[in-house]
């Protein structure tokens, strides 16, 4: 199924992408929920890389989801070739946790990762992941951003 | 109703008095915001009325012997005895069954300590020949006692945050066969299911250290296998490595080495016993690993209606020892489990508050004061076809494990997990924008089919199998079983 060229993190990596509509009505049930909606991007797509960076503040109370959309567009117009995710956050009292999140922008190459093995003593190995996306210099990643 | 005997009239003749009239039937007793509470269903011998039944199962749950002692009199013995002030008869049952409501004062018990919980409530009682059978049904566990335990070592919210997985069931399967598998094919079987799609693989409760798969063998190749999917798919995973073992001193050297190969999780049998759990659930705390019991064995105790303890108690239990996750049933799948039951079950391992509710078996109020939830896990014949009624049943804070399900996919294994991730993900979607998947479950999956054959394959395949049988164990709707 995974040719290591498509991750799948985020819930709907399984499915089609997302259309913008699509996205719109999950936003809509974060908001029917009362969760806040976070757009985060990164080109480091490491499964333990937890802080990506902000697209500006979580929107919390927002009422219409076109808003929060029109957030995600103006973040793929400026991060075209960075992943993009959208978080809704539950911070009810025993959750204060993310809800759900799932992808909304992928890169059109997606280098996938190298699996490094240090062999240590009685065959036990320590392993790294190593992201492709990570081997130009930081400067260079970030070719079509504003930084 | 027969007086409580004092003093004098208490002590003057050695011998046997009835129960009731030794202080163990209380019915004027007001139960207080400290005290245990527990709900007994009994069924007492012929000619022994449920009073007496239950104020001798309050009586030898606490402090009593057979006959009276005259050195109750060097105590407060009223405080330390446990008192039952209720029976209520369940209607339709043949022998007649009672439920008795008994209070133990918070004193009874020692902080932080399941086992001593259990060898008081149900240490004794059981075998004791003034009932025919006799199951605890329910524990009301006190918010004061709650606070002296820890709970899970991480708990639904922090486990989602260490996976970096939000919004849906995990996924997980059993490797399949259970026993008999190489450490190197077992491997194979990790490696195909976590690249597929799934969160998890597993232990089976019985793959511990056998002649043809010892631990050590099969910890290095499941890593390996695990390691490799995150590199095919950039998201955690994880095996759940069974350290199930004689001793406590051979399941710290193999969770030592889990930890130091890096996994981020492992398992333990019931069968291990309360306080293993309670030395693994601290180990795991410290060492930043999440916990899975596998509840092997429970349904010796938990099954039959009339005996035993109800599974609820075990799942209170073992949510205060501290797991990360627990098999609470399927309702759908091959194993036991009518729905009222395990979504009561399911609520008693993952919500802060249980409101007493007969339908759902909670005979008491249940407030968890905030301790962290324990992730239900689901496992047992279940499959991508059924994934609506999973959802519907069992919510998203769940562990849906489907072994057959994933590995007797005829495209192969990676294939069946694949099939089972994309269902999990449609149904989400399905949901969130406002669907009644319940009743479109067959149309949305059929949809989803369209651009996954895994999943088309698995519908052709499993999409009529069903498992339709009666449940043995179901709750009484009866008219005032809560107090709380």
């Amino acid at each position: 199924m995974s040719t290591g060229l498509h991750i799948t993190q985020g819930t709907f990596s399984y499915l089609p992408d997302l259309t913008d509509e699509e996205i719109k009505a999950q936003i809509q049930y974060g908001i029917d929920n009362g969760w806040a909606v976070a757009i985060e991007f990164t080109d480091d797509p490491h499964p333990r890389n937890v802080y990506w960076e902000m697209w500006g503040m979580p929107m919390f109370d927002i009422e219409d989801p076109a808003a929060a959309l029109h957030e995600v567009k103006r973040c793929r117009e400026a991060f075209p070739e960075h992943y993009i995710r959208v978080s809704l956050y539950n911070p009810a009292l025993t959750k204060m946790t993310t809800a759900l999140q799932f992808l909304v922008n992928r890169p059109p190459h997606e280098p996938g990762f190298r699996l490094d093995r240090q062999e240590a003593r009685d065959r036990s190995i320590r392993y790294t992941i190593h992201p492709y996306a990570a081997d130009l210099p930081h400067g260079d990643r970030y070719r079509n951003g504003r930084e | 109703m027969a007086e409580t005997l004092k003093g004098a009239e208490r002590y003057k003749k050695a011998g046997v008095i009835p129960y009731k009239e030794m202080g163990y039937w209380r019915p004027d007793y007001e139960p207080e915001e400290t005290d245990v509470l527990a709900a007994f269903r009994i069924t007492p011998q012929s000619g022994v009325e449920p009073e007496e039944a239950g104020a001798a199962v309050a009586g030898e749950s606490s402090t009593a012997t057979w006959t009276v002692v005259w050195t109750d009199m060097l105590t407060a013995y009223d405080n330390y005895q446990g008192k039952c002030y209720k029976v209520v008869p369940v209607p339709g049952t043949q022998p007649q069954q009672y439920i008795a409501y008994i209070a133990y004062k918070l004193d009874l018990f020692e902080e932080g300590s399941v086992p001593n919980i259990a060898s008081s409530i149900i240490g004794n009682v059981f075998g004791f020949k003034a009932v025919k059978a006799l199951r605890l049904e329910d524990l009301r566990i006190p918010t004061q006692y709650l606070k002296t335990f820890q709970g899970p070592p991480h708990g639904i919210v922090v486990e989602r945050e260490m996976l970096n997985k939000y919004g849906r069931p995990l996924l997980g399967a059993t490797i399949k066969p259970k026993l008999g598998l190489s450490a190197r094919n077992y491997g194979r079987v990790v490696y195909e299911a976590l690249k597929g799609g799934l969160d998890f693989t597993k232990d089976d409760e019985n793959t511990n250290s056998q002649p043809f798969n010892r631990w050590r063998d099969r910890y290095l190749y499941c890593i390996e296998a695990v390691n490799r999917a995150i590199e095919q798919t950039g998201e955690i995973k994880g095996h759940y490595l069974n350290v199930t073992a004689a001793t406590m001193e051979e399941m710290y050297e193999r969770a030592e080495f889990a930890k130091e190969l890096g996994s981020v999780i492992i398992m333990i049998d019931l069968t291990i016993g309360f306080t293993a759990m309670g030395s693994m659930s601290r180990w795991a705390r410290e060492n930043s690993m999440i916990l899975h019991l596998h509840r092997a064995g429970h349904s010796t105790y938990t099954r039959q209606k009339n005996h035993g303890i109800n599974f609820r108690v075990l799942a209170k239990w073992c949510r205060m020892i501290g797991v990360d996750h627990i098999h609470a049933g399927t309702v759908v799948g091959k194993l036991e489990g009518d729905p009222g039951s395990v979504r009561g079950y399911y609520n008693t391992c993952r919500e802060d508050f249980n409101p007493a509710d007969p339908a759902l078996g909670h005979y008491f109020d249940q407030d968890w004061i905030h301790l962290p939830g324990v992730m239900p896990v689901a496992s047992g014949g279940i499959h991508a076809g059924q994934m609506h009624q999973l959802l519907h049943y069992l919510g998203e804070d769940t562990v849906l494990q489907f072994g057959g399900g994933t590995i007797g996919h005829p495209m192969g294994i990676a294939a069946g997990a694949a099939a089972n991730r994309v269902a999990t993900e449609a149904m989400i979607k399905a949901r969130n924008e406002g669907r009644d998947f319940l009743r479109e479950g067959p149309d949305i999956l059929k949809a989803a089919a369209k651009s996954s054959p895994e999943l088309a394959s698995a519908l052709d395949v499993w999409g009529d199998v069903t498992f339709e049988f009666e449940s043995t164990d179901t709750p009484d709707v009866i008219a005032t079983p809560t107090e709380s």
